[in-house]
């Protein structure tokens, strides 16, 4: 069973000839025939000729220079990729094929990698469970009648699904880690400014960050060494050495300072969640950890800074899409086109980019862009925008702090295990209560993991796992030993 | 009746002279193949994202310091947002509470007195897309010009600047500097230096100031003075009549020679500036400053000095030298060339002014080059040639690229043995007997007649100063 292996697996079977190329990628996609009717997890299938411009069947084992050589990879939506739609799970874009790769893309055909596919998203990245997509919600793979999570809830799927090893997502607020958890898979939302954005539709382009979602944290570290890096394309990149992180998955935790932030036992965190991370803390005490308990007493605001500074940038990086270069543009009635005087279908810009808009984006969409503008509008910038950067700043000095006493923070990922679908549609605050947790390291630019650590009632639970700036390895290193020490289950 | 003056600033735009445009590396180009420069960061592609131009930078840096501003050392951008077709990602990439250069001034003249024109802010930015209304009443977007960066110059509140003729200094004074450091063509009519005044008008010695109007489409600087001329004239006229301005964009009508409100304040935008997230703040230290403090190319204002204290030139001389960085280039190394400053500048600012206007040459483009130039005035000055002769050759090097010591050696050397003279005009008396009569009579304005004959019976050699002497000598003894 090749698709049942991690991409560490498969690379180690591919070097030792026992599996080809071929037959890793055949599998997969019969795999993904086979889960997708119940998942829904994809919205485009890479035709083979697509990928990297080469046949899969003539991808050489992997080597040094290509150490992800005929290994499948599924990508978010919102990831350019080259003669492939990209869609940002909108109507606005659901016919636009980029003439360029992202550079996590660029970097992944270099690797050799095989794409075989995008992933459903909510809308534009806004959203928790995928049920914000123009094109129809993924399910849950531990239970198709619940979500996967978002935004990126259709890579955490397939990954749950055993439909490719490897999977790229996208973190604004939680949007790996939160489907991570609620799909029992790992994700991990790195330091801002690890993985270069160049080519990921921007949602809130000073939180955004492109990150590997897996089966194993041993993949993910693979993942993540492949695609960071600094970029001249992105300002926003941190000019760092190259690294290592897979080296990283050491069994060794001890001496290292664990802090549970007891703030995030609190805010609506079921118990049995809450349970299992305390489980978690105890496993990696034992390990020879040091588990003390601290406190962070601006959590709690995050969530409302997060929701002005994400849609005031939302709603400048959304303004592009009025109908004029690419993308959905509306057309004229024949009412419109008599009165404007115009040919067919033509009218006026102002009219055509309302229209344009109006047609193209979700509402959830329109309310983010909405929520934004007003938060950036002469009279109210001071009250909202400013002052949400000023609570960013106070979460961010409250974790310097308590990055001098622990190496990583402990909390649960998401408040709860997967939802139903439909559950919290009508229920905004409740679906925006899901990235309570994991806001806080975006606002802070933090990396951070979410690993399973269990389950309540059949679902999985995930531990997250949060570090310093730049530092992935101690982040990985304790993800690795407290997976290793879990063992299955 | 009450006097009234105006209160006049200016917003100037400059296309800076880079290789690439502002956030990408398509090439910053005029004209072209509409859509033809332009890539997924220019076009606003989905996913695209912006790297600052160094280059552009240190052209508003050494703008900035040019017009004695402070350089910010954590300067910012910011996106100022709005929809139209030409702005290809919503927004505009610009700079709002941390420009490259701030509080600075430049002086200007006018009739003699100088005014310092205080300057708010220097900051960069990138420029937008052209609209083009099609004949099938459909419109179009050339994204070529998307993207290049664009430099903004501002002067301060309260404005500085009274008149119509300051405002024009001003923008000569400014272009001739974005010339000088090579930021910019400076070049109106093409669109790369664009200018929008605003004015109000007031009763003389009232405090406070009128609600302003700004003019838009001025593409010249004629345009410029004319549009401030109507528009005091305009206000003036309201305030006398006891009516209230009202606050607005107004457009220039060049074919009228008039304004015409264009958008009402109530129109006006509201852009939602705030910090771009995709660029880090620009961090502008010393060291960065000090470089480019130290390649400072020299200024019009320095320029005009040196000519006036190392070739004693007159201030109007100077002034005309250094309109561009190329006149006082070519007058410098003419000079150097022949030794005769002064006689640089009178062929300068008159003949050669003159030929070049006439056929829109370009100074550094033309066959007379600084070293032909000198060698003419210095066969002038050594008797080879006479100052008339140099005249003709002048305008032959002109127009057919020929030396002056070719032209010499064609022509042959001017005339200045006395008695081939003294033949000369032998020759001509006696063939105008009446004339010479007369003139011995009194009527000294027929000498000239005489002088053109010698000239003309010499083929133009003949050397006027030594010809006019002996007609005098002749006239003295004749008497």
């Amino acid at each position: 069973m090749i698709c049942r292996m991690s991409a560490a697996q498969i690379r180690e079977r591919l070097l030792a000839q026992e599996i080809s190329t071929a037959d890793v990628v055949r599998e997969h996609r019969a795999r993904i025939a086979e889960a997708e009717p119940v998942v829904r997890a994809l919205l485009t299938l890479i035709d083979p000729n697509e990928t990297a411009g080469q046949p899969d069947v003539t991808i050489d084992p992997p080597t040094g220079a290509q150490p992800l050589a005929g290994i499948p990879i599924i990508v978010k939506d919102n990831i350019c990729t080259a003669r492939v739609r990209t869609t940002c799970g909108s109507r606005i874009l659901q016919n636009f094929v980029p003439p360029y790769d992202a550079t996590v893309v660029r970097k992944l055909r270099a690797a050799g990698a095989v794409i075989l596919a995008k992933s459903n998203l909510d809308e534009f990245a806004m959203g928790s469970s995928t049920e914000n997509s123009a094109f129809g919600p993924s399910r849950n793979p531990c239970d198709p009648s619940r979500v996967p999570g978002g935004s990126s809830g259709g890579s955490a799927a397939a990954i749950a699904a055993f439909e490719a090893p490897l999977a790229l997502g996208s973190d604004t607020g939680g949007s790996i880690r939160q489907p991570a958890s609620l799909c029992g898979v790992v994700g991990m939302k790195p330091t801002y400014g690890r993985v270069s954005r160049y080519g990921l539709v921007a949602y809130a382009s000073s939180l955004d960050q492109i990150g590997p979602i897996t089966r194993t944290v041993r993949d993910a570290a693979m993942l993540l060494d492949i695609i960071c890096g600094p970029d001249p394309m992105d300002s926003t990149t941190l000019d760092l050495p190259p690294t290592a992180f897979e080296d990283s998955c050491r069994e060794d935790v001890r001496g290292l300072r664990i802090g549970l932030p007891g703030e995030y036992f609190g805010l609506g965190v079921e118990p049995a969640v809450n349970a299992a991370v305390r489980r978690a803390a105890d496993l990696l005490a034992d390990m020879g950890a040091h588990v003390e308990e601290c406190s962070l007493p601006s959590t709690e605001l995050g969530l409302a800074a997060y929701y002005i500074i994400a849609p005031a940038e939302a709603s400048s990086n959304l303004a592009r899409y009025d109908g004029v270069r690419y993308g959905h543009r509306a057309t004229a009635d024949e009412r419109e086109a008599r009165s404007e005087r115009q040919g067919a279908g033509v009218m006026e810009h102002g009219r055509m980019t309302e229209r344009t808009r109006g047609e193209g984006f979700g509402a959830e969409v329109k309310q983010r862009i909405m929520i934004g503008t007003y938060a950036l509008s002469a009279g109210y910038y001071d009250a909202y925008y400013l002052r949400a950067q000023k609570v960013r700043t106070l979460i961010r000095r409250e974790f310097a702090q308590a990055f001098e006493r622990f190496d990583v923070l402990l909390t649960p990922t998401s408040p709860t295990t997967a939802f139903r679908l439909g559950e919290r549609t009508s229920d905004p605050m409740a679906m925006k209560l899901a990235d309570i947790c994991t806001i806080p390291a975006n606002l802070a630019g933090l990396p951070a993991i979410s690993v399973p650590c269990g389950f309540h009632e059949g679902l999985p639970i995930g531990l997250q796992i949060i570090g310093k700036a730049l530092d992935e390895e101690t982040v990985i290193r304790a993800a690795y030993a407290y997976e290793q020490a879990k063992g299955e289950g | 009746m009450a006097e009234y003056e105006a209160a006049i600033g200016m917003e100037v735009h400059a296309e800076l002279l880079t290789e690439s445009k502002m956030f990408c590396g398509c090439r910053n180009a005029f004209g072209g193949e509409p859509n033809t420069r332009c890539c997924p960061v220019c076009l606003g592609l989905p996913g695209a994202l912006p790297v600052i131009n160094r280059k552009a930078v240190e052209h508003v840096i050494r703008t900035a310091l040019a017009l004695n501003c402070t350089i910010n050392p954590a300067a910012k951008f910011d996106r100022k947002n709005y929809f139209y077709p030409d702005l290809p990602k919503g927004y505009q990439i610009s700079q709002y509470d941390r420009p490259i250069g701030f509080n600075g001034w430049l002086d200007i003249e006018v009739g003699g007195e100088v005014t310092r024109v205080r300057i708010r802010r220097v900051h960069l930015e990138e420029d937008t897309g052209k609209l083009m209304h099609l004949p099938s009443g459909d419109s179009a977007v050339d994204y070529n010009r998307a993207g290049v960066p664009l430099m903004e110059i501002v002067t301060d509140f309260p404005p500085d600047m009274r008149s119509a003729e300051q405002a024009r200094a001003y923008l000569v004074a400014l272009r001739s500097i974005l010339t000088y450091t090579g930021a910019s063509d400076g070049r109106m009519e093409e669109g790369s230096l664009r200018c929008e005044p605003n004015l109000s008008v007031r009763p003389r010695g009232y405090e406070g100031f009128g609600a302003k109007t700004e003019i838009k489409n001025l593409n010249s600087f004629r345009a410029v003075q004319r549009g401030i001329e109507y528009e005091i004239a305009r206000q003036t006229g309201i305030l006398e009549s006891g009516e209230a301005v009202r606050q607005e964009t107004r457009g220039w009508n060049d074919a009228r020679q008039e304004t015409f409100a264009q958008r009402s304040k109530e129109d006006e935008q509201e852009y939602r500036y705030f910090p771009e997230p995709d660029l880090p703040p620009l961090m502008i230290g010393d060291d960065w400053i000090e470089s480019i403090r130290q390649r400072m190319p020299e200024l019009p204002a320095a320029a005009r000095e040196r000519l006036m204290r190392d070739y004693g030139l007159r201030a109007a001389e100077a002034d005309w030298l250094t309109q561009s960085p190329a006149t006082a280039a070519y007058f410098t190394e003419a000079s150097r060339a022949c030794g005769k400053p002064a006689q640089v500048a009178t062929w300068m600012m008159g003949d050669f002014a003159r030929l070049l206007n006439a056929s829109g040459t370009a100074i550094e483009q033309s066959s007379v080059t600084p070293d032909r130039l000198g060698r003419l005035l210095s066969l002038v000055e050594a008797g080879s040639i006479s100052g008339k002769m140099a005249k003709t050759f002048f305008e032959r090097m002109f127009e057919t690229g020929a030396t002056p010591d070719a032209l010499l050696a064609e022509h042959g050397s001017q005339v200045t043995d006395e008695a081939t003279l003294a033949a000369l005009v032998d020759q001509v008396i006696g063939a105008e007997p009446a004339v010479w009569e007369a003139i011995c009579a009194g009527d000294e304005r027929k000498l000239t007649y005489v002088m053109g004959q010698v000239m003309k019976l010499s083929r133009g050699k003949a050397n006027p100063q030594q010809t006019r002497q002996l007609l005098q000598d002749r006239l003295n003894r004749g008497r």
